[in-house]
């Protein structure tokens, strides 16, 4: 059996692993303007190409300048984008430069008190992978192997490990980010919100943000559009304990006590139905369960939200009545991080409610139908059929996850119920700072009998496997088609700019390359992934040498709001828009949401809350020299007030400890009037503790190692984050 | 003659920093350096709180300290545009236009000489806009010629509030802040 010690966090650093020589950094590089000027244009070619810094894949266009990449723009062609990137976008060259990068395939060695890792070949690795994935399937079957990816990437690992057997295969951003809001979407309008999320930002006329941080969270099309919205004189309504960018451009900031969200939601539904303001001939037309759902209402009156919220009853009903003015041009916007309490499907489910009150559903201004190009999926041979369901949901104890959930996962691979977890593949998700309570997730791997790790720098989660590989980046390889449901159906291509700087290789060649050594080759028909790209693109009448060339091909737009003919169905059990919810109550959960009191912090502790920063996308990107230089470490934000009264001040370093003792690395105060006094507030993604990661080891703190406590919701096992208290210790005084 | 200047929409700009990053790659600023960056200016108490938020650079002043401070004639202002600019060849590094900015626009580069924004003038003088204009994700940087009544920066400004930074040092800055 496996002890603790046997898999010590092992560094991958510059110490064990040579850095190629050849590694430039931007600066080396500088030339003055009217040196570029001067280059000849011949030397600068653009390729189209999709982002990938996060998972939103814009349409871009990369200039590379005498064969060194330059830089990086939108694809005007492109409609996410709208030929423009966001910071982390424009900053990408950063990722390919990034002088941390891992280079070469990495066995850990056996005699492991000497945290040292062998550089092996591919054949090396794929042969050892192969090897104790057989050993796996014959001693617990083909289902003991899983998955946690993250983004458009994962996908050829997922059919290698699909011909292989299993069905375990998750990624992070279901239960712990935007299953709740799916969920709760789901039970209400039978439809998920989807991402791109189909929120039509740019023609609301009212537009309301609970904890939404729109313009901190960076997701381009999403923060194009509430420029566009604010622009146009939208009213903005923001429900957030900070006072966000966004909330800086709202014509009612609610200063809401964190955790009363849901409180909130009732109140204003509850307005909306006593004075009669709601869409009365939409909820007629599409509503199940309406008079149910109205009588249920009746307690929830703003003067009851009033001592929960901190909201005052007269501003909950004036912003009730400016979302009923605007109606159905109000979208309230159901968030995407949303696991925060436990709580978060009902909550989500609330905000779809207030939207279908409002008739914004299928409306201008409001929700829109999206489309999507028609792209054949490539025929591939049937599957094998697992042999036992999928392991993190046992006897459907979430009756309501409609996807996988990674802490199931993470769960069975602890306990081996209902049946044991041995291998993991983990893809472009650094697993320690993305789920929460990492002691569990050690445990978790401490079960493991393979761990592989694909990866493009030395990650938290690297430095646990058995074999790392090395990915190109985005910049350097191909991905899958993109093909998603938007405004207007289109293709987006991944493809190469530039030569990866060593020996990583893109995801598709290692997926194919495991599968032929698993004796699986036939599940890989196709010779190269650009053969497989004029497969499907042939399939759907388009022709690759022309996707090649322009980065994105355009289907015909067609209408997308019910008033323009989209015909409004709800795949719900009803048929129509759940008011009541007969399958909630049938599972034992309530029909209607229900708000019930969150535990608070304690006298002197604050509630930890975290939040993204525009210029990074999770614990990912911080060793981006580009991006780290917009932003090196993050902040702990505390109400000025506190600050003063802890004798505290801006730029002074102090040590977070949670109520479960967990001491953070030192971060700095960042006191301010933007919070309420309750709570304090952290960018997700650094206090990096992988000495690999050479610029930004030690960086800030995790808010990740702080959540040591999450609340699972119990209708899709998502975790609530929003869960920890911490208090804070100047560094000085520290013994 | 054309005047170039900005006028920039702090309604519409959500301080995501774009502007700095691709100034940054679009120019190879050097690392730990920046040419423009964003400044929140935070007013009032929590929770009544008013923000601007703004995409800051040199101001290519109509009337500019740093180039009447120049013991070299490094810092210039440029026959296109009247866009203020140094001669990194001539530029000894004495530092004089770094003090004599009011608005800390400038830095030393590590090759030795001083450096500021440009207004990109090497886009510019390709019909292209300033690289941070170019690329904002929220439309709310714009580029163009003062003295053309027809322009879009002077449409913006006769039609919309807007204030300059710390007119009082006399500067005449030429970006104009849409409040
Ligand atoms: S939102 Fe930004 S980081 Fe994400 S894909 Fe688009 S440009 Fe890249
Ligand atoms: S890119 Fe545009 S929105 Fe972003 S900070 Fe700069 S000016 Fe503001
Ligand atoms: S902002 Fe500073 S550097 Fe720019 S022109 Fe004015 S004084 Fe000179």
């Amino acid at each position: 059996m496996s002890s603790f010690t046997r898999r010590k966090f092992l560094k991958i650093s510059a110490a064990t692993v040579t850095v190629a020589s050849g590694a430039a950094v931007l600066s080396k590089h500088s030339v003055t303007p009217a040196q570029a000027a001067k280059r000849p244009a011949t030397g600068v070619q653009r390729i189209p190409t999709t982002c990938d810094i996060c998972f939103w894949k814009c349409g871009a266009i990369a200039s590379v300048r005498d064969g060194v990449l330059w830089k990086i723009e939108g694809n005007p062609d492109d409609p996410l984008s709208r030929g423009r990137l966001c910071p982390r976008g424009t900053g990408g060259v950063g990722a390919h430069f990034d002088p941390d990068r891992l280079r070469r395939p990495l066995i850990r060695r056996s005699d492991r008190g000497r945290d040292a890792w062998h550089e092996v070949s591919w054949d090396e690795a794929f042969a050892y992978i192969a090897k104790k994935m057989h050993a796996i399937k014959a001693a617990h079957g083909p289902e003991a192997v899983a998955l946690f990816s993250h983004g458009i990437g994962g996908n050829f690992l997922k059919h290698t490990l699909k011909a292989f057997g299993t069905p375990n295969m998750a990624a992070p951003s279901f239960a712990q980010c935007r299953g709740p809001r799916d969920t709760g979407f789901r039970l209400t309008f039978g439809e998920d919100i989807g991402s791109p999320e189909r929120t039509d930002i740019k023609n609301a006329q009212c537009l309301v943000l609970i904890g939404s941080h729109l313009g901190e969270n960076m997701h381009n099309s999403q923060v194009q559009e509430f420029a566009d919205a604010v622009g146009n004189g939208a009213t903005v309504i923001v429900a957030d304990p900070r006072f966000s960018i966004a909330a800086g451009k709202a014509k009612h900031y609610l200063p809401i006590k964190p955790g009363t969200d849901l409180a909130l939601l009732l109140a204003w539904m509850h307005v909306l139905v006593q004075e009669g303001l709601y869409d009365k001939e939409y909820v007629a037309k599409h509503g199940f369960g309406f008079e149910q759902f109205a009588a249920r209402l009746a307690t929830f009156t703003p003067e009851w939200a009033y001592p929960e919220t901190g909201i005052a009853p007269d501003v909950i009903r004036a912003t009730a009545r400016e979302m009923a003015r605007h109606k159905p041009a109000t979208l309230v916007h159901p968030g995407r991080h949303a696991t925060w309490y436990g709580d978060d499907a009902q909550r989500s489910r609330a905000i779809a409610l207030l939207n279908a009150l409002l008739g914004s559903w299928g409306s201008k201004g409001g929700f829109y139908t999206p489309a999507s190009m028609d792209v054949p999926a490539y025929p591939y041979p049937a599957y094998p059929k697992p042999a036992r369901p999928k392991v993190d949901n046992p006897d459907h104890r979430y009756p309501f996850a409609h996807e996988t959930i990674t802490t199931g996962i993470r769960e069975a691979t602890i306990t081996g119920k209902p049946y044991p977890v041995k291998g993991w593949f983990v893809y472009a998700t650094n697993l320690l700072q993305a789920l929460p309570n990492e002691q569990e997730t050690i445990k978790a791997i401490q079960n493991l009998d393979l761990l592989v790790v694909i990866d493009v720098v030395p990650s938290e989660i690297a430095g646990w496997a058995d074999v790392v590989l090395p990915e190109s980046v985005y910049l350097e390889r191909h991905d899958d088609l993109n093909v998603e449901l938007f405004r207007e159906p289109f293709v987006a291509l991944r493809q190469p700019v530039v030569e990866p700087p060593g020996e990583q290789k893109p995801n598709w060649w290692m997926a194919k390359r495991l599968a032929e050594t698993l004796g699986l080759g036939h599940f890989y028909p196709w010779k190269d992934i650009e053969e497989y790209f004029a497969h499907r693109l042939t399939a759907a009448g388009l022709r690759y040498e022309e996707l090649k060339a322009k980065g994105i091909l355009r289907g015909a737009a067609a209408p997308i709001y019910a008033a323009d003919g989209v015909p409004l169905t709800f795949e719900t059990p009803s048929g129509k828009i759940e008011f009541y919810s007969p399958q909630l109550e049938q599972a034992g959960f309530d029909p209607v949401p229900v708000y019930r009191k969150h535990e608070e912090p304690p006298p002197g502790a604050f509630r930890l809350l975290f939040g993204r920063s525009p210029v990074h996308t999770f614990s990912r990107t911080q060793t981006n020299r580009v991006l780290a230089d917009m932003m090196d470490e993050n902040e702990i934000w505390v109400n000025a007030d506190v600050a003063r009264r802890l004798e505290l001040k801006s730029g002074e370093y102090v040590r977070l400890r949670n109520q479960d003792n967990v001491l953070s690395n030192r971060i700095k105060v960042k006191a301010t009037q933007r919070i309420r006094p309750d709570c304090v507030y952290m960018v997700h993604g650094f206090g990096h503790t992988a000495k690999g990661l050479r610029h930004t080891y030690l960086k800030g703190a995790s808010d990740s190692q702080l959540v040591t406590r999450y609340a699972t919701d119990p209708l899709m096992g998502g975790t609530g984050m929003n869960v920890n208290f911490v208090t804070l210790e100047p560094e000085a005084t520290r013994v | 003659m054309s005047r170039y200047g900005m006028v920039i929409d702090t309604v519409r700009c959500v301080g995501c920093m774009d502007c700095v990053v691709a100034c940054k790659t679009e120019n190879n600023v050097p690392e730990g350096f920046n040419r423009d960056w964003i400044a929140y200016d935070v007013q009032g108490e929590f929770p009544t709180l008013q923000m601007e938020i703004r995409s800051e650079r040199c101001n290519h002043c109509d009337a500019p300290p740093c180039v009447y401070c120049c013991p070299t004639g490094a810092s210039h202002v440029h026959d296109v545009g009247g866009v203020v600019l140094v001669d990194y060849d001539k530029c000894i590094g004495c530092k004089a236009c770094v003090a004599s900015c009011p608005y800390g626009a400038r830095f030393i580069n590590p090759e030795g000489y001083a450096e500021k924004c440009t207004f990109c003038i090497h886009r510019v003088e390709e019909g292209l806009d300033p690289a941070c204009v170019s690329v904002c994700p929220t439309h709310c940087m714009h580029f163009g010629d003062l003295d053309d009544p027809n322009s879009e920066v002077s449409t913006l400004l006769a039609s919309r509030r807007h204030h300059t930074l710390m007119p009082e040092a006399g500067t005449k800055p030429r970006i104009f802040y849409l409040t």
